[in-house]
């Protein structure tokens, strides 16, 4: 193999998994050490910049960093790093007076549809830049998705007017209950840019028999929990069965279990481990005494007269066809009648731009969805960028962000006159974290704990009021072990090869025995030749070049504690320990900056 | 030194020994010696040959002097038995232990300092005795606890740190070993695992006094140029005579080797060692031809290592003693006081 090129901005990068596996390349390890040092401000500040919502986030975050999680491999489970988000934002003080001020505006005037976490960020990032931002909503508060879809359970109105508000207060205009019902007429005002965040406005229909019949008894999920959300709804049925098995259909059976629903059941197509809800949703869901059903397709709605009885399941099983794909066939037993009340169908949501004429220069696919260039977010027409939902369907806000900032970059370059293909490179640190001879600027000693549960409010409680909030979040104590538990996989390894003596002392001291000294090959051959089993290619060998005996140095970096040890114990520096540390490109940081970041 | 202690964690596709064990079952504390250590390496050679062979740590009485050297049985095999003695006395513990309980497998370490000064004559008389141990020697030719003055072990012509000429003659712990008998002698480098981890292997499987002199070298006041104890020197003047497999039962490794290049010896715990010729006309049993071979190279300012010579027959000094099969220490009151009956008719048979 060559030798490694440590230079390439994502080759430390990608040792950073959950940084990596974040679409906003959150600094995960920076954040969680401050954390650590009860530094809640300065770690809010890190995930503000780069994820805007850390409160909102830390509550309803996907999490995509947490399966990447490299403790994940070292033991059972990855650090909580979604909940740690959350202690930041809960135990930081006043920082109003660290965010940007609203600057004096440059003139030019941006549009965006819809109110929600792609259009805030969108906004977040060109106000203070002097764009004059007007976001235009339906619903009277901003939010979007994130106030009308997620139950006040998991996410009070409290943490969401905050968030929303140190947006707002840039100087963005919000024109609440102001639904844009025409591009054409938006596009005659002469904006200089509209950036459309609208989300995956409507829910999926289930057109089975006895759907019309029965639709007083019938709700579609989102739009049911958005009408929960701002107080329209109230109560449901006793007996609820919730049909769909992503997050969504966990939200409305929990909401259904506060508004009076005393058997709630979730029915799903497919087998309890493909269900698209994310894990812990479903155990919250089954803490509730929710019964998860699964293989069970609804065929039919029953009714009486138009009074819903119940819904007709016909049973299927998992089959597994040559290419590993799986069908759902029928399993040939009987169908089942469940009875209920009320049906929640909560199976998917699809975009829907009927506000959008023909003739406005923006074209849409096959599927109906709008031509957006996945890098730069623009449409067919120039002047329209899309991002979030409204861009390529259905994601969670961790995504509508990372394409708000991209889109924001994508606007201001626009309207500097630049290229907006071209994309400033992120700006990258590497510096040594030695203090002493074996004293590092990071804690180096690793926890042997497992992960720390979030405790949560007792149930009897928690089922009465829709809007107490379940989950408590960490104490600053559980908050501390957990941080603890992070590898600060940001603190690299770096070797130097002119340095290298070959006395083993980095082999003999690894715990993980990451570190071989062999000789070169190709990387196949290599995996095979490490010290330990190498089962994982997507994490990269670190190669060095050739050393004095003709032999490389060769590291997996898939499971390295980052404890610094090789470090600790190379007699000639040749190991060293070197945070890195990686700006993304925003609006306006074009030009590398001097920033300061904590140390 | 590291202040913290080594992670817990380990590597989850390490593999398991026979008894279930990863090499990181093996490991004791954290190193104390300098960064870099040779010492270190033997230490992790060492906790690869007992995990190789799956050894129970409870059957293994590590048994050290003074020095740096000696420092290292804390940082191997935690959960072993463990004497840590005099300078120079180590030798005499660890006979006396093996005299006491023969069922141990009993690893001397040691290093130039407490092996060819101040235990010289220790180090000779297990040696002579045939004491059924592996004796490792971490030969660093420097005192490296006192700052780097020169050792036993320093060859005459090399150079201290400071730049002083060492006008002494070496002793060659190899050539003695020979001389006096050793039935299993050895030489390694602490920076070529592939080489010192079966040697260590087939020691700890020969009966009888098994010596390997390992050279070590320190980082810290040994590792200059001059030194003929530095990394550069010894692997630009290393003469390997062989390399060597130990093959333990449970293992039918598929060796494939050219013929005529393997010979292989059968040990006593029924395991084989495949030495692997490098030197065509090396016979590591002849041990007056492993003696002339040292020297010639040695004048040369070679460094012969490998298997130098093996006595698959050897005998032991409990062999020469004719004591019984049962560990004394394990031996009952009355059958070491057998009665004054038994007294008289002892005294009878000698009168």
């Amino acid at each position: 193999m060559k030798p490694t090129d440590i230079a390439a901005p994502d080759y430390f990068h990608k040792v950073v998994d959950c940084q990596w596996a974040c679409p906003a390349h959150t600094p995960v390890p920076e954040y969680i050490r401050l954390i650590a040092q009860g530094r809640y401000s300065d770690a809010y500040m890190i995930n503000w910049k780069s994820n805007v919502f850390p409160g909102i986030l830390g509550r309803t975050c996907d999490r995509p960093c947490e399966p990447a999680c490299r403790r994940g491999r070292v033991e059972e489970t990855p650090v909580a790093i979604c909940r740690l988000k959350r202690v930041a934002a809960d135990f930081k003080d006043d920082i109003t007076q660290r965010l940007p001020r609203p600057s004096a505006k440059n003139g030019k005037r941006v549009a965006f549809v819809g109110g929600g976490p792609a259009s805030l960020t969108v906004a977040r990032d060109l106000a203070p830049l002097g764009y004059h931002c007007t976001v235009f909503d339906g619903d009277p508060q901003a939010g979007g998705m994130m106030r009308s879809q997620i139950p006040k359970f998991r996410l009070p109105n409290s943490v969401i007017d905050e968030e929303t508000g140190y947006i707002l207060n840039l100087g963005v205009d919000f024109k609440g209950g102001h639904r844009i019902e025409s591009m054409k007429a938006l596009l005659a005002e002469k904006y200089d840019a509209i950036f459309v965040g609208s989300g995956a406005p409507r829910g999926r229909e289930l057109d089975i028999p006895g759907r019309k019949e029965a639709a007083a008894n019938v709700h579609i999920g989102i739009d049911w929990l958005s009408s929960v959300s701002f107080g329209h709804t109230d109560k449901i049925g006793k007996r609820v069965i919730v049909l769909g098995g992503g997050n969504t259909a966990m939200d409305c059976c929990r909401t259904a279990r506060r508004l009076g629903g005393e058997e709630v059941k979730v029915v799903v197509r497919s087998g309890f481990e493909e269900m698209k809800a994310s894990p812990w949703e479903k155990e919250d869901a089954l803490h509730e005494d929710i019964p998860i059903l699964n293989f069970l397709v609804p065929v039919a709605f029953v009714h009486d007269d138009g009074k819903l009885t119940g819904i007709t399941f016909q049973k299927v099983k998992a089959e597994y066809d040559a290419k590993g794909r799986r069908n759902l066939v029928p399993s040939g037993e009987p169908d089942q009648t469940i009875e209920c009340d009320d049906v929640l169908v909560a199976v998917g949501q699809e975009n829907a731009f009927p506000w959008i004429e023909q003739d406005c220069g923006i074209e849409f696919d096959k599927w109906h969805m709008p031509k957006v260039d996945p890098k730069t977010f623009v449409s067919t027409n120039p002047k329209v960028f899309f991002g979030g939902d409204a861009s390529f369907g259905p994601k969670n806000i961790i995504w509508a962000v990372a394409q708000g900032h991209d889109a924001a970059l994508s606007i201001h370059r626009m309207l500097s006159g630049e290229d907006i293909t071209e994309r400033p490179l992120p700006e990258v640190h590497v510096s040594s974290q030695k203090m002493g001879i074996h004293e590092w600027s990071y804690d180096n000693d690793i926890s042997n704990d497992k992960r720390f549960k979030v405790p949560h409010r007792d149930k009897v409680i928690a089922l009465k009021d829709i809007r107490t909030e379940v989950e408590l979040g960490y104490d600053v104590k559980l908050a501390l072990g957990e941080a603890e538990r992070c590898l600060n996989c940001d603190v690299e390894t770096v070797f130097s090869t002119s340095l290298c003596i070959e006395c083993d002392a980095c082999v003999d001291i690894c715990p993980m025995d990451c570190i071989t000294f062999t000789e070169n090959g190709e990387e196949a051959d290599l995996r095979q030749r490490l010290k330990a089993p190498s089962p994982r290619p997507d994490q990269d060998l670190y190669v060095s070049s050739d050393l004095k005996t003709g032999r490389v140095m060769v590291k997996d970096e898939d499971v390295c504690l980052h404890c610094g040890l090789c470090a600790e114990r190379c007699p000639t520096g040749a190991w060293d320990m070197q945070k890195y540390f990686i700006e993304m490109t925003y609006a306006g940081s074009a030009c590398p900056t001097k920033s300061r970041s904590a140390a | 030194m590291t202040y913290i202690a080594k992670p817990k964690f380990h590597h989850p596709g390490l593999k398991k020994n026979e008894l279930g064990y990863t090499h990181r079952d093996y490991e004791g504390k954290i190193s104390t010696l300098c960064a870099g250590c040779g010492h270190d390496s033997i230490t992790a050679s060492i906790i690869e040959a007992c995990y190789e062979l799956s050894i129970e740590p409870h059957r293994v009485a590590k048994i050290s002097g003074i020095g740096c050297s000696s420092k290292t049985p804390d940082y191997f095999l935690g959960n072993s038995h463990g004497f840590n003695t005099v300078h120079g006395r180590m030798p005499s513990v660890l006979t006396g232990a093996n005299l006491a309980n023969r069922d141990l497998i009993y690893l001397g370490v040691s290093g130039d300092g407490d092996s060819a000064s101040i235990g010289f004559g220790q180090f000779a008389h297990s040696i002579r005795r045939g004491v059924n141990m592996t004796y490792i020697v971490e030969n660093n030719g420097v005192y490296g606890l006192t700052k780097g003055q020169f050792s036993a072990t320093a060859d005459r012509g090399s150079k201290s740190k400071k730049g002083a000429t060492n006008t002494d003659n070496a002793i060659d712990l190899v050539a003695i070993a020979l001389q006096l008998g050793a039935t299993f002698v050895a030489r390694s480098f602490s920076g070529d695992k592939s080489q010192l981890v079966p040697l260590i292997a087939a020691a700890i499987g020969h009966k009888g006094a098994s010596f390997i002199d390992v050279i070590s070298p320190c980082i810290a006041f040994n590792n200059h140029a001059g030194s003929t104890k530095s990394f550069d020197y010894v692997r630009e003047h290393n003469d390997a005579v062989n390399r060597l497999d130990v093959l333990v039962g449970r293992d039918p490794i598929a060796v494939d080797y050219a013929p005529g290049t393997v010979q292989m010896v059968e040990q006593h715990d029924g395991s084989k060692i495949a030495l692997r010729k490098i030197d065509a006309d090396y016979d590591p049993h002849d041990r007056l031809g492993a003696q002339t071979f040292l020297q010639k190279h040695a004048a040369k300012g070679q460094i012969v290592t490998g298997l130098l010579y093996v006595d698959p027959d050897a005998e032991d000094l409990h062999e020469h003693l004719n004591t019984v099969e049962t560990p004394l220490n394990t031996l009952e009151a009355d059958t070491l006081c057998p009665g004054s009956a038994m007294l008289d008719k002892f005294n009878a048979s000698l009168r």
